[in-house]
């Protein structure tokens, strides 16, 4: 697990830029790590990004039924400097990218992404010229959620994931792990051969 | 006086409202833990069926795929032969791929399919970190054979 890594954004932060955000090694020893991996994993701090209709199935996770604070994490941020976790929740229009992608830079490491529903993770049903095809074109996302909503607990179920991936020490996804093109079956067959 | 009108009374009657509210039925589901009932029409994961014979339902037809609002359908049809004999029909599925991530299960695909082959069960359990990983492929779709074909 990289430590803290500061780095000076020298560019505009909507313009995405590869290279410089490369991530330190680690320095103290690993039992630390683990129990830092605990503490984040159990301490996530929602962003709230409801874009559209999947906000809807994200409050009501928050709400009494489900009841998101038996996570650790019913403190829903609306700064970005407070939050650690970044819930994708509806779909993300190109006018709106810039905007997510900015709110995402000044989010303090370490932060994840949840990609949630169909139409954030890949378009859904909006295959047209207004909606990012994916919102892995604009930020690095961990877990994805499909459904359309996921209902809250198909949501819990992907933060469970993603706490499973900070306990095992995985460091988040990077700005070099952004997909600028959708992989079909067909893609994916030329990748393997 | 006044301190029992405006500080005292006020006090009581909002411990009596926490008093009320603790007589409530507990609504939380430890998710987890314990799953919650799924209502009857939920539609999440999907299943290619069989026969009780252990043949397919599916018969290749792409009915499923041309009624998807999503194109998130992948369908090619082979022949079946005596010798190897996959459904019924003339026709099955050599490939049937849904991009999962893509479909916004709305059963369309279960409702234009004519032999019932594609139906939306309800495990919901469906994150995954790789976006790779939603392609269904058949054999992650079909049901397993069952125990004794008839």
């Amino acid at each position: 697990m990289p430590k803290r890594v500061e780095t000076v954004v020298l560019h505009d932060s909507s313009t995405p830029v590869l290279g410089d955000i490369e991530k330190g090694g680690s320095v103290i020893v690993t039992t630390i790590d683990t129990v830092l991996n605990q503490a984040r994993a159990n301490s996530l701090w929602p962003l709230t990004f409801g874009l559209a209709c999947c906000a809807i199935e994200m409050m009501s996770t928050a709400g009494p039924r489900f009841d998101l604070a038996r996570f650790g994490m019913e403190a829903f941020r609306a700064s970005p400097r407070q939050a650690d976790l970044m819930i994708i929740a509806g779909r993300l229009s190109k006018k709106m990218a810039p905007v997510l992608r900015q709110i995402y830079d000044q989010m303090p490491e370490p932060k994840w992404v949840i990609s949630m529903g169909a139409c954030a993770s890949s378009g859904g049903v909006y295959n047209n010229y207004a909606i990012v095809q994916g919102a892995d074109q604009v930020v690095p996302v961990d877990v994805y959620v499909p459904g359309c909503p996921p209902s809250p607990d198909a949501l819990i179920y992907g933060i469970m994931k993603l706490q499973e991936k900070i306990k095992r020490g995985q460091s988040p996804k990077s700005l070099k792990d952004l997909r600028m093109v959708e992989m079909t079956p067909r893609h994916l067959e030329e990748v393997n051969v | 006086m006044e301190v029992l009108k405006d500080v005292v009374k006020p006090v009581i009657a909002g411990f009596g409202i926490t008093r009320k509210r603790l007589a409530h039925k507990k609504v939380t589901f430890f998710y987890p833990e314990e799953k919650r009932e799924q209502y009857p029409r939920t539609r999440w994961r999907h299943i290619l069926t069989r026969y009780d014979s252990g043949l397919e339902r599916c018969i290749g037809c792409s009915l499923c795929a041309g009624a998807c609002p999503a194109r998130c359908i992948f369908v090619q049809a082979g022949e079946n032969t005596d010798a190897e004999r996959y459904s019924p029909g003339e026709r099955y599925a050599v490939r049937y791929e849904i991009n999962m991530i893509r479909c916004i299960f709305c059963g369309f695909c279960q409702e234009a399919c004519p032999t019932g082959a594609i139906v939306l069960r309800k495990d919901f359990e469906l994150a995954n970190y790789q976006r790779e990983d939603f392609i269904f492929t058949k054999e992650m779709l079909l049901e397993p054979m069952p125990v004794n074909p008839v």
